[in-house]
């Protein structure tokens, strides 16, 4: 198949369409409704379901009915949207069903803006619904790794009977690039064994997140945390840059990965061992990776398009041996690879600190420089 | 010596196949097992037991799962005619049916089971209209009558504080979408048969695939309503009915021309 020019949320759509999508539902919200436009357009001439939802709890209801027949079922959204998809996504996850959801960030908090951001970082990674429970968040920073890793996202999704999200700011997809599409994968004609799909010929099926009696839900929490362990072990992803000798390591995802790319790149024409290394599975987190680093990195800079929200999961792994800074632009405001190369010649001339909070070092210098 | 045989048709009842052979948590007397029991014996008679999805509620009837021996999923509180939305749509051939309290359907999911009906969702509401929260211990609900006492409205619903109950089917009857929109009561057998009737009705207009149905069924809830199921049921008569008449609130033609 041949490379085109492609847009983010397009070509994100197209290929959940082309990995066996079988039902779609959303609710419009920029800058994600040309994914829901394509799926309106795309799914019925399929014979697949399309359902444009009454609300995100509208739409990831539908998505867990959907998912609980064990269809291959997605839902799409931005950030104000996905705080109202926090209900389903808790009893998604509590009734180990497959489901995928595709995160195109913008500003916020509130209603925030419709320009991109990274700030749904938390409530992606670190939960957002109510419970113990993990889902695997995927962060592509080019248009062709949105198409793979959504496709990757069906896949993991069902393999571990767990959600898979696919996160992207606002800036990836809404912009054309050009990417190969896969080939289109036939929808898949049978259902799982442990769907509701009709109790013909069977003994019924019963899904639900409800465990009224306390050891019944202690186990069900443990059998989420053995199998999210289990995702931990297997499914770390990530991608490096300049690394083999680097002595300072830029971290960050997506579109913050991209920009700091450009400035490593600089940072390198000047002389500065510097790499980066972007995560791709956001959750699981590239821990180990990042602790292991600390070997030979004299000092950590951290990324993003929020104010340091990964910022806390690359201090844990880094757990105190090196110096960590951060860098982050928010409320829709892209950074700008000057500014991250700033920032790298300032790892380079020493002035990486211990001191306090790498936040509150950033924010001293945004305001001092102000 | 004779032996005396019953042969199958003398049994003149017995309980359903859909229904599980297990006592449930309803309280004595309450109309729950009664909404139960239709369903199960209509779907029963239809033939329906292999090829229907059951959406349970956030409510009394959170556990309708364990008492209907079909295939079952669980929704959050309001959420099931999303739910149900999204399994019929992937499997458009089988029966999907929702089981609701007022709470439920007419507090918490009124947006859901709104749309459910505009889209002319080809899924079966049985909505379950007992004026309470009954789960959590009889608070007032979307449907609590005016002046009547529950746990939050210890001093009878103050129209002034409240506001008026909902009429919820004369409410979706108003939807184009909704093809069968009807208010039965559970409070003595003849209405018992009727609810019956207009079960098998809601299910042949989802089976035909004529659009949204919705059977309404008053209902009693003695515990939280503080009184002995035979007062429940008087009181349900006397009181409930005159609010909630019971009647056909929408029949879409096509559905008028059914034979059941
Ligand atoms: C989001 C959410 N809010 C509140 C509750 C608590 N809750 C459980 S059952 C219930 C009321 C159910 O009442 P109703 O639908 O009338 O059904 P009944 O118990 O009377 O049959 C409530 C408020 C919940 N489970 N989830
Ligand atoms: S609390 Fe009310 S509605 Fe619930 S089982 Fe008891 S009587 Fe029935």
């Amino acid at each position: 198949m041949a490379r085109e020019l492609l847009k983010g949320n397009e070509a994100i759509a197209e290929a959940a369409i082309r990995a066996g999508l079988q039902a779609y539902f959303g609710y419009p919200i920029t800058p994600q409704t040309e994914l829901l436009e394509w799926m309106a357009h795309r799914m019925p001439e399929l014979g697949r379901a399309f359902v444009q939802a009454e609300s995100e709890l509208g739409a990831i209801n539908m998505v867990y009915g959907a998912a609980c027949t064990g269809a291959r079922v997605m839902t799409s959204s931005s950030s104000p949207g996905i705080s109202l998809m926090m209900e389903g996504l808790s009893y998604i996850a509590a009734t180990e069903v497959p489901a995928v959801l595709v995160d195109v960030m913008r500003g916020g908090p509130g209603l925030g803006n419709i320009a991109p951001a990274q700030s749904d970082y938390n409530q992606m990674v670190h939960g957002g619904g109510h419970g113990d429970y993990h889902t695997i968040v995927l962060a592509p920073a080019t248009i062709q790794e949105a198409i793979d890793l959504t496709v990757l996202a069906f896949d993991l999704a069902e393999k571990y009977r767990s959600i898979a999200v696919v996160l992207l700011d606002g800036s990836l997809g809404q912009m054309m690039e050009p990417a190969e599409l896969p080939p289109m994968r036939p929808v898949r004609q049978t259902f799982p064994a442990w769907a509701a799909t009709g109790a013909a010929g069977r003994e019924r099926n019963v899904l639900t997140s409800i465990y009224l009696d306390p050891p019944k839900e202690e186990e069900a929490n443990l059998r989420l945390l053995r199998r999210w362990q289990e995702i931990q072990a297997n499914e770390v992803r990530f991608r490096e840059y300049f690394m083999e000798d680097a002595r300072f390591v830029v971290v960050g995802f997506g579109s913050a990965g991209r920009v700091a790319l450009s400035a490593v790149r600089q940072a390198r024409a000047e002389g500065i061992p510097v790499g980066l290394l972007r995560p791709i599975s956001l959750s699981p987190f590239p821990t180990r990776q990042i602790a292991a680093l600390c070997e030979r990195a004299e000092a950590f800079l951290v990324v993003e398009m929020n104010a340091g929200q990964m910022l806390e999961d690359v201090r844990l792994a880094v757990n105190g041996k090196r110096p960590v800074e951060f860098y982050g632009r928010m409320g829709g405001v892209m950074p700008f690879p000057d500014e991250i190369l700033g920032e790298i010649r300032r790892l380079a001339a020493g002035e990486a600190s211990f001191e306090g909070h790498p936040r509150d070092r950033w924010l001293q210098r945004l305001t001092g420089s102000n | 010596m004779v032996v005396e045989q019953i042969v199958p048709e003398e049994i003149v009842y017995q309980r359903p196949r859909s229904l599980v052979e297990c006592a449930t948590h309803y309280c004595p007397g309450c109309t729950h097992g009664v909404a139960h029991r239709i369903i199960a014996e209509v779907i029963d008679e239809m033939g329906l037991r292999e090829h229907t999805i059951g959406v349970a509620s956030v409510g009394c009837s959170v556990f309708a799962y364990n008492y209907f021996d079909f295939d079952w999923v669980q929704a959050p509180h309001g959420r099931a005619p999303a739910m149900a939305t999204g399994v019929k749509r992937v499997l458009p051939d089988r029966m999907v049916i929702t089981y609701q309290g007022d709470g439920d359907m007419a507090s918490i999911g009124m947006t859901e089971v709104v749309h459910a009906a505009a889209r002319g969702e080809n899924i079966t509401v049985f909505f379950i209209n007992n004026a309470n929260y009954g789960m959590t211990g009889g608070q007032m609900a979307p449907t609590t009558l005016p002046g009547q006492k529950t746990t939050s409205s210890p001093h009878g619903r103050d129209v002034e504080l409240a506001g008026y109950p909902i009429r919820a089917s004369e409410l979706l009857a108003t939807l184009e979408g909704a093809a069968y929109v009807v208010r039965r009561s559970l409070h003595d057998p003849k209405n018992i048969r009727l609810a019956k009737k207009a079960v098998r009705t809601a299910l042949e207009v989802q089976r035909q695939g004529l659009g949204f149905s919705m059977v309404e069924m008053l209902s009693i809830c003695p515990t939280n309503w503080g009184m002995s199921p035979n007062q429940a049921l008087q009181w349900l008569a006397e009181k409930m009915i005159p609010y909630y008449p019971v009647g056909d609130y929408r029949v879409s033609p096509s559905v008028a021309q059914l034979k059941v």
